[in-house]
């Protein structure tokens, strides 16, 4: 037989602390620049951003989690460059999220979630699937990935929603059952990100569903699409997704 | 036969019509021809010479219509970019896939159709490709240069009662759909197999869900933000695809890249490759309900992420490349780091190896299913593990080797069967293999500088790398202000998928998501 129940046995418990505590291994996230006072170079490090995740006011940049895409531009190569926090729980409530009444208390526990890709690079998908890998191991939090939409509570999208996507994602969407959650991950999800020109897709999932909860990252990590459903299901609360100053909102 | 040779046995075959220019140094030979000998050529090049078709680049010219048509060949026969050309008004020619039987032109040729509104006379599948008859009528041409989209836009006439062709035909036949939205995590396909009970007779895949027009999106774009694009259209190999086009653009500009750069670009490809063959291991694992082996498969993978992200801070490795270098340098320690930590993964991944080659359930699953005879993987000029699986030795790193790979030893692990469990035993050696090379690279890390100036100005070059699925090149051409005017990119999984239909044929239902899972295709990839 190979030894695979061995192995498996005495590989022992690698799963990570989060919820219940924090996750402190190295390389678990890229982690988000946080903004800060810049004073008369703010004007300057704002235009560095290719996508307009940095907006200045008063030598003050703030970031809009939902645009930044990791290209590190604000943070190497030149000065002044703006500091990143390496946290994880940062995935955030959409201005139009449904009550939070409806996928209750009975949910909280259990629900299945369907991934749908609507033109994704590869890596949300990638990050998504190690979910399933005993470091993640999501099925410990009642978290299931199904392949049906009849059986799904939770939509978890990613990609900016390609054109030839768009009928699929909505029959998906309507194809589940009430009460039901749209997740968006990743930044092409939420604003585009660097496909938000194309004519070929939508700048995110918002423009074809209404979204519930918004997971920025390009991709977002492992532990912040685990954050994002304890966010849908109301086990954790969600975090800021535009950072006023110092990142002071980061975590709330 | 050398670069220069191919130059005199060329102009001596069709003296007066095909006029060589040899590029010594790059080792390009630029033949340009007239429509009556284009055919004739690509199959002397294909067939009798050995080179491998790279792909086609369709330029839309103030006037004409210019079409290059790249191959490869080992070592110092070099390259040969084979230019035909067409008046504007009258863009017609003739097809390779027919007259020359070069099957693997069959998908560029349908692109640039389906795209660009290029005809090509005798391809007897033109039409319902990239651009879905069911989203978009016939005659939308996105990729000319006067393509307006809003207009586009508004007068959208789907094809609403489109309805994908069948062909067996066999009472009691019946289709299988698959997809876009299937299984688990997967990315949007679609599948239609075509059986009457058990084995899949015909299976028939339909692509471009995903896409993202990235090659019309780069237009236009600087440097630098192009760079963002070929990063992000296909991020689990992101590192190889920035890779190529800072090689591109770096041609163009005549910039030579430092050598602690070239080092490090080595060092993070080929952490890569690592990473992503690991994850393609995974789903191998996970395709056959092997639990243990996928968790543990799993876990090697998700180390290499994290070492990827310690090292880096990206666990894709995004922001790192420039055009000229790196955006940043890298600390040695940190490599050596890196480089330790890979070597305990892959003497884990090794323990794996063994494990499943004495699991007979597994075995029995993989072995001899969705089998790639040679001379298919040479007709469709398969790339990347694939074709290796399939004996076919082809590996950029070594054929045309770039960033300095000529300086490192390693092999390019090829097997015969062609069988899932040869792709299997192929992703395996080269894993062991990049930990070699890892290694020598950080030997060879000097200090020294990590990016030079790389100077915009107008032309065009190809950039090449052997991505972890295969071999890619990205076409670049800069215009009078230092932007895109055309970027084309040939991927790895685009020139795979297109035969993994013949992998899946001839083998029952259960076998097909195993099949898929051994071909690690990516469909991001491919749509772009």
């Amino acid at each position: 037989m190979s030894g695979w129940v061995i192995k498996g046995i005495s590989t022992g418990i690698k799963t990570t602390a989060y919820p219940h505590g924090t996750e402190s291994a190295a390389g678990v996230t890229p982690g988000l620049p946080i903004g800060g006072e810049f004073g008369a170079q703010a004007a300057a490090l704002a235009q560095r951003c290719p996508v307009h995740a940095l907006e200045h006011r008063n030598g003050s940049i703030a970031v809009d989690y939902r645009r930044c895409v990791h290209c590190y531009r604000c943070a190497r190569g030149a000065a002044p460059s703006i500091d990143w926090q390496a946290s994880y729980e940062w995935a955030g409530q959409s201005a139009g999220a449904r009550a939070r009444d409806g996928l209750g208390e009975p949910f909280q526990r259990s629900i299945h979630i369907l991934v749908a890709d609507a033109g994704d690079c590869g890596a949300c998908l990638n990050e998504v699937k190690q979910l399933n890998n005993p470091y993640y191991s999501m099925h410990r939090l009642g978290f299931f990935i199904t392949p049906t939409p009849r059986h799904a509570d939770v939509l978890l999208v990613v990609g900016p929603v390609t054109d030839h996507m768009r009928v699929a994602l909505q029959k998906i969407h309507d194809a589940m059952p009430t009460p039901k959650r749209v997740v968006a991950v990743g930044a092409c999800a939420l604003s585009g990100g660097v496909f938000a020109d194309s004519f070929a897709c939508a700048k995110g999932v918002g423009e074809v569903l209404q979204v519930d909860v918004e997971v920025p990252g390009n991709p977002p990590p492992p532990l912040a699409i685990l954050h994002g459903l304890l966010v849908a299901v109301g086990r954790k609360p969600p975090a800021a997704l535009i950072s006023t100053s110092a990142g002071a909102e980061l975590r709330r | 036969m050398n670069c220069a040779e191919l130059k005199d046995a060329i102009e001596r075959a069709w003296p007066g019509e095909a006029r060589c220019r040899l590029d010594a140094e790059t080792c390009v030979n630029e033949v340009k021809c007239g429509h009556g000998v284009l055919a004739h050529l690509c199959r002397r090049l294909f067939h009798e010479w050995d080179f491998g078709f790279a792909g086609l680049i369709v330029e839309e010219g103030a006037e004409a219509w210019n079409l290059r048509y790249v191959f490869y060949g080992a070592r110092d026969a070099g390259w040969v970019h084979v230019f035909v050309d067409a008046p504007l008004s009258r863009g017609v020619f003739p097809s390779i896939v027919i007259e020359s039987r070069i099957f693997a032109a069959d998908w560029h040729e349908r692109e640039a159709e389906d795209l660009f509104g290029v005809q090509f006379q005798g391809h007897p599948r033109l039409g319902d490709f990239v651009l879905h008859d069911d989203a978009w009528q016939e005659g939308v041409q996105p990729m000319r240069r006067g393509f307006d989209a809003q207009a586009a836009m508004r007068s959208r006439l789907p094809a609403a009662d489109w309805r994908p062709r069948r062909i067996v035909e066999e009472s009691g036949a019946f289709v299988m759909p698959i997809g876009p939205k299937f299984s688990g995590v997967t990315e949007s396909v679609h599948f239609q197999l075509e059986t009457v009970g058990e084995d899949v007779i015909r299976s028939w895949t339909r692509l471009f869900y995903k896409w993202r027009a990235v090659e019309k999106l780069a237009e236009g774009k600087s440097a630098d933000d192009a760079l963002l694009i070929a990063e992000r259209f296909a991020a689990t190999t992101a590192f190889a695809h920035g890779l190529a086009f800072c090689r591109a653009v770096e041609a163009i500009g005549g910039a030579s890249v430092p050598p602690r750069a070239r080092v490090l670009r080595v060092f993070l490809a080929e952490l890569e490759r690592l990473r992503q063959h690991a994850g393609a291991i995974q789903e191998i694992c996970e395709s056959t309900a092997l639990m243990v082996a996928t968790s543990q498969a799993g876990l090697l993978e998700e180390d290499l992420l994290r070492v990827s992200a310690e090292l880096t801070g990206h666990r894709y490795l995004f922001g790192l490349l420039a055009p000229g270098g790196l955006l940043g340098d890298l600390h040695t320690e940190a490599c050596r780091k890196a480089l330790f930590d890979a070597k305990d993964i892959v003497a884990r991944l090794d323990e794996l190896e063994r494990r499943l080659t004495i699991s007979s359930s597994f075995l029995d699953r993989i072995e001899e299913v969705g089998v790639i005879f040679p001379r298919t993987a040479k007709a469709y000029s398969l790339v990347g593990p694939v074709a290796r699986a399939s004996g076919l030795a082809r590996d950029l790193r070594r054929a045309q080797a770039y960033s300095g790979y000529d300086s490192f030893e390693f092999d390019v692990p090829t097997e015969q069967e062609g069988d899932g469990y040869a792709r299997l035993r192929v992703l395996f050696a080269e894993a062991r293999q990049s930990v070699r090379i890892m290694e020598q690279a950080a030997g060879a890390l000097k200090d020294g500088e990590v990016a030079t100036p790389v100077a915009l100005v107008p032309g065009a070059a190809l950039g090449w790398v052997e991505a972890p699925r295969g071999a890619t090149f990205h076409w670049v051409r800069l215009d009078d202000a230092g932007r895109i005017a055309r970027y084309r990119v040939v991927t790895p999984s685009f020139a795979n998928w297109h035969s993994f239909h013949l992998g899946a044929e001839k083998f029952a239902f259960q076998d097909f998501p195993i099949i898929l899972s051994t071909f690690d295709l990516s469909v991001a990839e491919n749509d772009r």
